[in-house]
């Protein structure tokens, strides 16, 4: 049997140390991996019960199909505006840029900066600021398309496709306003303190987090919108 | 042996910025104290559901029963699967995954602390909710699976459902936390040298069961929230005069609810594992093989759902696909059991109360997984569908498997847990009552079954050939009540005066019996090289592990002869780590110190993730205003109305700032308060 004495011996193995993971990989990236792939479960569930509704809806509004207002008597056409939401869908893309632009900013935040475009590219609080700013747009697009589709006689109790639309768009938009308050936040402590090489994991997680709800999107897109 | 006791005078270290009595166990992000929280909190509610299981007894004792109505019956089994589903099994399992993966790992907590706290008392406060709807008699009376569209508010129309649903949402964010901290935990914290083929069978099990919770956690959630949707706001997720499928929630639910039974059953094959080859003297056969299986029946367990809806007729096709993926599950689950065996077959076995608990398991889950495969059938199960078999079946696996494997555990680690070894005659007692009472509670329910008896129903009339299997069942019922008597007495007496523990009572063979018992708050002082799987048996009984694969240099694996001259020999090479300052041999670590005296930095203590939890609660519960609001609006009562929508708007966003503002805090707060590498978020 062996003892080991032990006395004032300093922090070994400190698990907060990055450096001393397993993996080599800080501790939160693995977690938002996991957050990652219970997310993937949540919108499989939302994007399915959608295909499974579609067109079994008993009155209009429909997605893609012309229908009649039993009350008037009125040729309604197809609800989904298919132009408008191709356009908030490319802001949505370019914000994973720009999101991309923020994290390389901060990873280089020591590398001097010498021409214009170099500073304009290394501001980290510019790109977290146009992140933000291109999802707040995107929210935007999104409430003008709620509000309308309510003015054409669809809300979340009008038929099934009401229903599973607006819960699915809506998951969707919670996550992205959750992602704006979190670029906020990370451009007021930029703004506060500076974020530097040092935070990139916390950069890092946000910016993982962004893309995976805009690949996301893309599904929403393609599934609720392109295919008819 | 070491059998060196915790020493009293070794308290008066602990450090003086650490608080003490109720506060500091508030403020804990210790997961060891955090893991004691979850015992004995899920025992308090296995108590609570066995009590209702107790009155279910006492009401079909004979024909006709008269001592509860046909609503409070409904309650009754509704909260008694509830209870032991969500607020026993999986929080004593939880409360192992806490205490057992940093020890087994070698790690000084867990990933995240205080998200930690947070999900025990998010867990904490969900079960109080669910139980606070007997107060207004409004328990849920759904049955655990909840079909809508019976629990739309249609045909459900009071506040039960309400509960019901808002109290899984809350105990669903406490699962998943807990999911990412543990994956976490397990992937990133291991000591150095534990690769993943070295870690303790029991945190793989907990490794695959996180995985099962963050992945079929997600699909519940998202079935509860068209609930909801549908209760408060008027959707028409299940509606199905608006065209809704009227099986729609059957497979969300079952999605989650099948791997949901695996949740329920792996943790507890993990503890088996573990206690198995300790009692036998002999590694666990096959640890490959076991978990290898745990992941198959893992990645199965989430194709197999739609064998709980033959009844709803799905068509052949569905059906055989799905009666025949639900039979291969056998194989893996067979696997286990007789590596089990295996592992006993040539040990020299000791049958304390742990060993017979698990030794339980292998009879009685068999028993469970054997009625499982012949209603994996399809025709079979028609005619099973919906009656006591199935009762039968799901309590054998259910009591027979998780319950058994879970107090092996807890015989197994309490000592680990306070110190102090509980009784092994009131024990075996405490194993014998069970054994009998449950076998005599469950198995008359496959004959009762089999004569037709339905399921959920509150009383029945004479002469159906019923009457001795049930007056057999409740009397088997009582006897288990009264075993779970003999538990309590053994638990509240041991923890007080129980024979003091030592590091390693059962000569266990991983890291968490290196160490003394209770473990210091840092766990380790310091962390071990592992260089096989079963470092403390090559340190005390090397003839034990001899052909177990070693290291001797880095990872490069050594495969030692039986017979060879290797054999018997210490796997520790000592010099081949001098190069790694951080490392440490396998050692035994028999006294206590404080942490700031070793210069371990271990997380601040924090109220903030209990009052997250908190804020959460408030928020979520809110809801209970706003259909008290709708219900007074059709009465006609609009001052009522009016103040209800008040108050619900004040609960869901005073909820919802105190929960915002408090994790706000909590992320701008360091982990610990003097630590070079504490980042700012």
């Amino acid at each position: 049997m062996t003892s080991v004495p032990i006395g004032a011996a300093p922090a070994i193995g400190d698990a907060h140390d990055p450096h001393a993971t397993s993996t080599g990989l800080d501790n939160k990236k693995i977690a938002i991996w996991a957050f990652i792939g219970s997310e993937c479960m949540l919108f499989a569930s939302l994007i399915s019960t959608y295909l499974i509704y579609k067109g079994r809806s008993k009155v209009g509004p429909f997605p893609h199909e012309v229908w009649t207002d039993p009350m008037t008597g009125q040729h309604m056409k197809a609800i989904l505006n298919i132009p408008v939401t191709s356009a908030s869908t490319f802001v949505l893309l370019m914000s994973s840029l720009a999101m991309v632009l923020a994290l390389a900013a901060v990873q280089h935040k020591n590398v001097p900066k010498r021409t214009t475009s170099e500073r304009i590219l290394g501001s980290s609080q510019l790109w977290l600021l146009m992140t933000a700013a291109l999802g707040m747009t995107f929210l935007g697009f999104q409430a003008y398309e709620f509000t309308s589709f309510v003015h054409e006689g669809l809300s979340i109790r009008t038929n099934l496709f009401g229903s599973s639309f607006f819960t699915l768009t809506g998951f969707h938009g919670a996550h992205v306003t959750a992602g704006v308050i979190w670029l906020l936040t990370l451009f007021a402590i930029d703004r506060k303190r500076g974020l530097g090489p040092r935070d990139e994991v916390n950069v890092d997680i946000a910016a993982l987090y962004w893309h995976f709800v805009d690949v996301v999107w893309i599904a929403i897109f393609t599934l609720v919108y392109l295919i008819q | 042996m070491a059998t060196i006791a915790a020493n009293p005078s070794h308290a008066h270290e602990h450090d003086e910025a650490h608080p003490s009595g109720i506060w500091s166990w508030l403020t804990t992000v210790d997961h060891k104290r955090i893991g004691t929280l979850y015992m004995f909190t899920a025992l308090t509610f296995f108590m609570i559901g066995g009590l209702e299981a107790e009155l279910i007894r006492m009401q079909l004792q004979g024909p006709n029963g008269k001592l509860v109505s046909a609503e409070t019956y409904n309650q009754l089994f509704t909260m008694h699967g509830t209870t032991m589903i969500f607020l026993a099994i999986m929080p004593l399992s939880a409360a192992f995954f806490n205490f057992l993966i940093p020890l087994q790992i070698g790690a000084r907590d867990v990933a995240f602390p205080r998200l930690n706290a947070f999900s025990y008392w998010v867990f904490l406060l969900g079960g109080i909710f669910i139980n606070i709807s007997w107060l207004f008699h409004a328990a849920p009376d759904g049955g655990w699976f909840g079909y809508a569209p019976l629990t739309t508010r249609a045909y459900s129309p009071g506040m039960n459902i309400d509960f019901w649903l808002l109290g899984l949402q809350i105990l669903g964010v406490s699962s998943l936390a807990a999911g990412f901290n543990f994956i976490t935990t397990i992937i990133n914290m291991r000591a150095p040298g534990m690769n993943l083929m070295r870690m303790p069978i029991f945190t793989w099990s907990a490794f695959v069961t996180q995985f099962l919770i963050v992945l079929s956690f997600p699909v519940i959630t998202i079935a509860l929230v068209f609930l909801m949707f549908d209760r408060f706001f008027g959707t028409n997720f299940y509606t199905i005069s608006a065209g809704a499928d009227p099986l729609l929630w059957q497979h969300l639910f079952w999605i989650f609810g099948h791997p949901e039974v695996y949740i329920l059953i792996l943790p507890a094959f993990g503890l088996v594992s573990e206690v198995v080859p300790t009692f036998s003297k002999k590694p666990l056969f096959g640890y490959p093989v076991m978990v290898f299986s745990l992941i198959l029946i893992a990645f199965l367990g989430f194709g197999v759902w739609a064998h709980h809806m033959f009844a709803v007729g799905m068509g052949p096709v569905a059906d055989t696909v799905f009666g025949v993926t639900t039979m291969l599950i056998a194989i893996p689950t067979g696997v286990k059991i007789f590596n089990w065996l295996a592992t006993m077959h040539g040990g020299s076995i000791r049958f304390t109360t742990a060993m017979l608990f698990a030794i339980g398991l292998l009879a009685f889950f068999t028993i469970g997984g054997l009625s499982g495969v012949m209603h994996a059938s399809p025709p079979a199960d028609l005619q099973q569908t919906d009656t006591y078999f199935i009762v039968a079946h799901f309590h054998y696996v259910m009591f027979g498997g998780s319950m058994m494997g879970l107090f092996a555990g807890v015989y197994y680690y309490f000592p680990k847990i306070t110190g102090r070894l509980l009784n092994e005659t009131l024990g075996k007692t405490h194993f014998w009552v069970t054994a009998v009472g449950m076998n005599l509670t469950f198995f008359p329910m496959h004959l009762s079954g089999l004569l037709g008896m339905p399921r959920r129903i509150y009383r029945y009339d004479a002469g159906q050939g019923w009457e001795g299997f049930n007056f057999a069942s409740s009397i088997g019922a009582y006897i288990l009540g009264a075993g779970m008597l003999v538990f309590a007495y053994n638990v509240i007496r041991s923890r007080r005066s129980g024979a003091i523990a030592g590091n390693d009572p059962w000569g266990g063979p991983t890291l968490e019996w290196m160490i003394p018992s209770p473990p210091p708050e840092y766990n380790f002082a310091r962390v071990p090289t592992v260089t096989s799987r079963y470092p403390l048996w090559d340190l005390k009984q090397p003839q034990l592990t001899s052909d177990v694969p070693h290291t001797h240099q880095g990872d490069r694996a050594v495969k030692v002869d039986v017979t060879g001259k290797d054999a018997g020999t210490p796997h520790v090479p000592m010099a081949a780590q001098s190069h790694r300052p951080a490392e440490s041999a396998p050692h035994i670590e028999t006294e206590t110190y404080s942490a700031r005296r070793l210069g371990i930095a271990l997380p601040d203590p924090t109220i903030k993730p209990l009052i997250t939890a908190i804020g959460l609660t408030i928020m979520l519960s809110g809801l209970l205003f706003m259909h008290h609001a709708q219900t007074m609006d059709i009465a006609g009562r609009a001052a009522e109305a009016k103040t209800s929508m008040t108050m619900f708007w004040v609960f869901v966003l005073g909820g919802a700032a105190l929960m915002v503002g408090m994790l706000y805090n909590w992320l701008l707060t360091p982990l610990e308060s003097h630590h070079p590498h504490a980042t700012e978020l």
